[in-house]
């Protein structure tokens, strides 16, 4: 086809079944796909009260994933758990597995702050550090005891985050100086100078104007090659033009407790979970009649 | 008739007296606080300024009022000042630390040490000097030396600076504690690098206010010993006089040239204290952050 380098996001679907059809028939998946997260029965809860029940998935390397879902169906908690920052919240509590390249994150053996350098987290609502540009993105690095070459992983974070041009005279003014889009995307810089495995994504458009949404999009397809990615989105249009593959989150309500827990309902490839879902709610939440 | 449906018209007679009349109140309230302290300056200001000279400042006290000077109760002043700073910033800022950043509130000894902190601040500092006088004075055998007085000074404003501290720490949002902890960094990275630096001008700005009521006080100085009478300059472990307890004693003479003196006396320690008050302000807007 000739038209082959215009195209957008190339996500090739000819071919590749739904994932469950596929396990039930003992096949090879078409597609070949390094599992990074494997898990497994995971329930979170708060206080004791669930936000999150019993939810298992696989997250593949080098893979957009998008968890989308209305209000309050724990799509934040559940990416929470991948880099252990529930445990920053002393009521929470992480039931199940998950596994990281084979390894139990919630191990004894595992140390949340051995977590948190590998598997990196960008916020909802921009968040720089009360500093200058350059000691944001020198923090990580720094706390990770990496003095040599300082300047030169600033430089490269930077450029990785589509910040650089924009940056690059004033490293020493303040990070409040920014815009919001240019901090948000300096709070990607600041992830990624740690070189980290994973970059979690939590909501990281949803404060941010139409242009720096299209510029954080675009920079997260340049990522893919390098990191694994992980996003929440509450914004399906933005699942669907980033993301390889999407998990639907729902709110169930308990009718006697009235608890609202959070379940997944599907997981599938984003193509198929926007146009041919094979659950009926998640089939009303994409085409808008349901959230 | 039908009524129209907006009236613009005049407010009614009685609204309008009312309102003039809790205006009136207002600015009477405002102005005798402010025509009381206006007077006082200026009645001290008239007395004392013709003994303002260096002899005030160089000489110790003398039964000729025209040599007597104020020289080592303003060092006692001063030293005592650097004393308690020493260490009532460590030990202030300690504290809130652990209260704020570590401490479970769900324990006990958490909760009663933070009821015991909001008391103390407002223990009357007599009760302070009884205090100083037995366990400092006595008990230790610290005898009535410059220490014991700055010691209990230091114990007098504790609480203030550690309630001040509470609030800057408080202050700093939550999304930086975050944002740090999710590259990778330790709580004490965390408190040292993001939280501590962020709440610095809160904390000197609470420590100012502290030392200057420390810089006031009398009463616990006088029962742990301040001389009224030193004619050296103070050391360590040494007797010793501040200057409000040199205030006290000058007022108390009979002839009026002491009275003068006292006021000019007095003249020196508002100075000090404006000059504290208005470097904390100063620093409170310099550092103001917007987050």
């Amino acid at each position: 086809m000739p038209d082959m380098e215009n195209a957008p996001a190339p996500v090739t679907i000819a071919g590749v079944r739904d994932r469950r059809v596929a396990e039930r028939q003992q096949a090879e998946p078409p597609v070949h796909r390094d599992v990074l997260f494997d898990v497994d029965g995971l329930t979170a809860s708060y206080s004791g009260v669930p936000a999150l029940r019993d939810v298992s998935l696989e997250i593949y390397k080098n893979h957009i994933t998008a968890f989308i879902g209305p209000s309050g169906c724990g799509k934040s908690t559940f990416i929470r758990c991948f880099n252990r920052m529930n445990d920053l919240i002393p009521t929470a509590l992480v039931e199940g597995t998950i596994r990281y390249h084979g390894l139990d994150l919630y191990g004894p053996e595992v140390d949340s702050v051995e977590v948190r350098k590998r598997i990196g987290m960008v916020f909802q609502k921009p968040n720089p550090f009360p500093k200058s540009i350059y000691d944001n993105v020198a923090f990580g690095p720094r706390v990770l005891g990496w003095k040599d070459g300082l300047d030169d992983r600033v430089e490269q974070a930077l450029r990785q985050a589509a910040l650089w041009d924009e940056v690059k005279n004033r490293l020493k003014a303040s990070a409040y100086s920014l815009s919001g889009g240019q901090q948000q995307r300096l709070c990607i810089a600041r992830c990624l100078a740690v070189q980290p495995d994973v970059l979690l994504m939590d909501e990281p458009a949803s404060a941010l104007d139409p242009i720096s949404t299209t510029a954080i999009e675009d920079l997260m397809h340049g990522l893919k090659e390098a990191y694994t990615i992980v996003i929440v989105t509450h914004n399906m249009q933005q699942a669907a033009r980033v993301a390889d593959m999407t998990a639907f989150f729902s709110v169930e309500v308990d009718e006697e407790s009235d608890r609202r827990t959070g379940i997944l309902v599907e997981y599938d490839e984003t193509p198929t979970i926007f146009t041919n879902p094979g659950d009926k709610r998640t089939e009303d939440y994409v085409t808008g009649r349901f959230g | 008739m039908s009524t129209p449906a907006l009236v613009v018209g005049k407010r009614p007679r009685g609204d309008k007296v009312r309102g003039t009349l809790f205006y009136v109140l207002l600015l009477v309230s405002v102005s005798i606080g402010f025509v009381l302290l206006g007077t006082l300056v200026v009645d001290v200001i008239r007395k004392g300024v013709g003994y303002v000279d260096p002899v005030l400042f160089t000489e110790p006290t003398s039964t000729n009022p025209e040599r007597a000077g104020a020289g080592p109760a303003i060092l006692g002043t001063i030293y005592m000042m650097l004393l308690l700073l020493a260490v009532v910033v460590p030990l202030g800022v300690g504290t809130a630390i652990y209260l704020e950043e570590y401490a479970n509130r769900e324990r006990w000894y958490n909760r009663l040490l933070e009821l015991n902190i909001q008391n103390l601040a407002a223990v009357p500092s007599i009760v302070y000097g009884i205090l100083g006088l037995a366990f400092l004075v006595r008990g230790l055998g610290l005898g009535r030396v410059l220490l014991a007085g700055a010691l209990i000074l230091t114990l007098l404003v504790l609480p203030t600076v550690i309630v001040a501290s509470r609030e800057a720490i408080r202050a700093v949002p939550d999304s930086i504690r975050q944002g740090a902890y999710a590259l990778g960094a330790t709580q004490w990275q965390v408190v040292s690098r993001q939280v501590l630096p962020a709440s610095i001008p809160g904390i000197a700005t609470g420590s100012i206010l502290a030392l200057a009521r420390a810089i006031g006080e009398t009463a616990p100085l006088l029962l742990v010993g301040a001389l009224t009478y030193v004619a050296v300059n103070p050391t360590l472990l040494g007797s010793f006089t501040a200057l409000p307890v040199q205030i006290y004693q000058w007022v108390a003479r009979p002839q009026e040239e002491f009275r003068l003196l006292a006021a000019a006396g007095i003249i020196v320690l508002l100075a000090i204290l404006l000059t504290m008050n208005a470097f904390a302000i100063w620093l409170r807007n310099r550092y103001q952050k917007r987050w």
